[in-house]
């Protein structure tokens, strides 16, 4: 067996590693030889190091992508983990059916979906992606299979979800979808000019719109500072579904990785600046395709090629309510000055809906995240300097687009690891976690 | 209703386009040696839209049973609309250099059995007026390379036997679809690095169904490769055996 290139969507170097496929749900998990570490590996939409095992094994999830069951009278959906968010949705919507949580791409196996336990634009409302997982089967190495249930081997449940894919491999899942009026949204987009606008706006909003999401343009300084575009959105009324709509006519593409990055100081400055003069009205309001709304960026793939061969960071923190504000504008300030420009800085806020996962990473308050291109030391600095802001205001960063944290930075921000650990499988590792062992006793636990 | 029968249904690609034809007023008969998994698929099929699903757990290798297979099929759905021949290994080359029978074996999966099962399926398809009889071979057919022309031989066998048959059902609107396709990212090839000429199966999955409905006799899948082998299959020996490939 070759050891392969797998990489995860930041496209930062990560060495290579041995890739063994499931191809069936009722295959058991391979033999390994000793010391050797496995981790389940689903479309590797994750943007560091946590979908990622170096050195070790990655066990592709891909063939496991059957349908099982659809119960269309109640919407509970059972498929394999390997199925994408995308033929789960063309399942679901002919139907009036949808999934109650949905990320940024529905490129996304079930299995990613439940191990970061992913969060969408209306966490308020609907929470994360595992509070609606009714039940799943768990594989460990040892050859159980667990079934996991908010009533069943329940210590399990919780630690997989938002897991890391660390406790086993999920093989299959059950969902609960909820209905939906129309596969179109009603858009308002909304200027505003600096984050204080941002905290009255979803103030505002929460009670009347499902879906909110900002985009600020952070390379605005002074009073321009924290300037966006507020976006909130419901489901149209009068069941309008058109499966139609979950078809890109025609999807581009970013064919090669050019040789250097096409993301830098100017192609930023113009991009941030025309983005958000583009809307001239303070309110637009728009009817939005299901996918323009929720995949706008699924629109050109592999988009994250144009940063390059040396790829990019995504940086993602949450912040408790009563340090947002304060916590954001610091934050974008130390954006805007210190030059780590990024085409996209998204701001969204976190109901109080308590996550089910012992490490999952949504909690109330409000997350900001961005991308930044890789210029290796001055990067990693920059970013640290980011690091003491959300420590200092009780945040916390998000595994599933990490690739640097320090050690002391996940465990001060995961209440819950110590009861998480001792649920690990013990020939489970990733590249994440080796990471993020305190250094003083890295190799002892896994 | 349209009939769908699919051999080596297991197969990634195969199971790529019978999804894409799952849908109501479907009807498939799926063939394969693992019967479990044959299960699954039925089961993915149906719930993806198939209006009805017929599982016939088998091992192609064994000619001997080609007849009442197809009979079998034919009992249950009375008329085949498009059958898709998909099964195939890819045999160790280096393996068959050393080892006669290893050889054959490859040549037995990869080339006879389709050419028996054709021989049955096309006397049954001659009596129909329309119908697909779709069989995936591949670009390593086109000529023979030194790293795989064990593969390579039996597939280009397979193809030659498809233009015979084209030839015979020419007058029948029956139409005979050889599936070349090039490098890609399945179980087939699950050691191999992949680099951009790989596709997936659900790329060649559409490919196919375009070549279908297009009534195509012969379709390189991305359709890329026939610039590909069309500069192979003309390269002058000299040049070719100073090539790796
Ligand atoms: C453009 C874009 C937008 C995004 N937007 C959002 C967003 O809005 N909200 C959000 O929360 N996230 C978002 N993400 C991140 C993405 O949703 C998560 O990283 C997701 O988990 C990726 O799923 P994947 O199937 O690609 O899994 P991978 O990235 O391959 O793996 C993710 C984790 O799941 C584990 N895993 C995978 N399959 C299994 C299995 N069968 N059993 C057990 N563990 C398993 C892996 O070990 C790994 O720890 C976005 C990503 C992109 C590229
Ligand atoms: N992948 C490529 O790059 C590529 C390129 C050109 C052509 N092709 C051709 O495409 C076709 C499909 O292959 P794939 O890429 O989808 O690979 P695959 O997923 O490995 O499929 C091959 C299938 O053939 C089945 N099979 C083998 N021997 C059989 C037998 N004796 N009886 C019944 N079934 C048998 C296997 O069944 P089991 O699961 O039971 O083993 C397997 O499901 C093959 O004909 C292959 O030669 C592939």
């Amino acid at each position: 067996m070759r050891r392969q290139t797998y990489k995860s969507w930041g496209n930062l170097p990560f060495g290579k590693q041995k890739v063994i496929p499931l191809l069936s749900r009722s295959d058991p998990l391979p033999t390994l030889s000793e010391g050797e570490t496995i981790l389940p590996y689903g479309n590797g939409r994750s943007y560091g190091d946590s979908c990622l095992n170096t050195d070790g094994a990655l066990i592709d999830t891909r063939y496991l992508d059957h349908m099982i069951q659809f119960d269309r009278e109640r919407g509970v959906v059972t498929c394999e983990s390997g199925v994408f968010l995308k033929d789960l949705l063309t399942l679901l919507i002919p139907d009036g059916w949808c999934l109650p949580v949905l990320p940024g791409t529905q490129f996304v196996t079930v299995g990613g979906a439940i191990a970061n336990d992913v969060h969408g634009k209306n966490h308020s409302q609907f929470g994360s992606f595992g509070c609606h997982v009714l039940q799943f089967e768990l594989l460990r190495s040892d050859g159980r299979r667990l079934l996991c249930s908010p009533t069943q081997n329940e210590v399990y449940y919780h630690a997989t979800i938002g897991g890391l894919g660390l406790t086993g491999v999920i093989v299959w899942a059950q969902i609960q979808a909820r209905p939906i009026s129309s596969t179109d949204l009603e858009c308002e987009t909304i200027k505003f000019s600096g984050v204080e606008d941002f905290f009255r706006l979803e103030e505002d909003s929460q009670n009347t719109h499902e879906y909110r999401v900002a985009w600020i343009d952070c390379l605005s300084k002074g009073t321009a500072l924290g300037r966006g575009h507020y976006s909130r959105a419901n489901h149209a009324d009068g069941r309008r579904v058109s499966r139609d709509s979950l078809l890109w006519k025609k999807r581009i593409s970013f064919p090669l990785t050019p040789p250097i990055s096409a993301v830098n100081k100017f192609t930023l400055q113009a991009f941030n600046s025309v983005y958000f003069h583009r809307q001239r009205k303070t309110i637009r309001k728009d009817t939005l395709s299901f996918e323009t709304f929720f995949f706008p960026l699924d629109h050109i793939r592999q988009w994250n090629r144009m940063y390059g061969p040396r790829g990019f960071y995504q940086y993602q923190c949450v912040l408790p309510m009563d340090q947002a504000c304060t916590g954001v504008t610091t934050l974008l300030r130390m954006i805007a000055s210190g030059g780590i420009g990024s085409f996209l800085v998204v701001l969204k806020a976190f109901g109080d809906c308590a996550a089910p996962g012992m490490l999952s990473f949504s909690r109330p308050g409000v997350t900001l995240a961005l991308d930044i291109p890789n210029h290796g030391q001055r990067t990693l600095d920059a970013l640290s300097r980011l690091d003491e802001i959300v420590l200092n205001a009780n945040g916390a960063l998000y595994p599933a687009k990490d690739a640097r944290m320090p050690p002391d930075m996940f465990r001060a921000s995961f209440p819950r690891l110590d009861e998480f650990i001792p649920l690990i499988d013990p020939v489970f590792s990733s590249s994440f976690w080796r990471r993020i062992q305190p250094t003083s006793q890295s190799g002892d636990e896994r | 209703m349209t009939n769908i029968a699919i051999f080596g249904v297991t197969s990634a690609i195969a199971q790529a386009t019978g999804r894409l034809m799952a849908c109501d007023g479907t009807r498939f008969c799926l063939i394969g040696r693992n019967a479990e998994q044959l299960e699954i698929i039925k089961q993915d099929y149906l719930v993806r839209g198939a209006s009805d699903v017929f599982v016939f757990p088998c091992d192609l290798a064994s000619r001997t049973t080609h007849q009442d297979l197809v009979d079998n099929i034919m009992q249950s759905v009375g008329q085949l609309d498009i059958v898709l021949l998909a099964h195939g290994v890819l045999p160790d080359q280096a393996a068959c250099e050393e080892d006669p029978f290893e050889m054959s074996e490859a040549f037995e999966v990869n080339a006879l059995s389709h050419m028996s099962l054709l021989t049955v399926l096309a006397n049954v398809m001659a009596q129909h007026t329309k119908g697909t009889l779709a069989v995936i071979t591949s670009v390593a057919g086109v000529r023979g390379r030194k790293s795989n022309y064990v593969y390579g031989a039996a597939k280009g066998a397979v193809s030659i036997f498809l233009d015979g048959l084209r030839h015979r059902l020419s007058s029948t609107g029956v139409q005979v679809l050889d599936i070349r396709p090039g490098f890609v990212d399945t179980p087939m090839t699950a050691d191999f690095e992949k680099g951009p000429l790989w596709a997936s199966p659900e790329d060649i999955a559409r490919g196919i169904l375009k070549a279908i409905e297009k009534r195509k006799d012969v379709t390189y899948l991305p359709h890329f490769w026939w610039w590909i082998m069309m500069i192979i299959r003309h390269l002058p020996r000299f040049v070719m055996h100073k090539t790796g490939l």
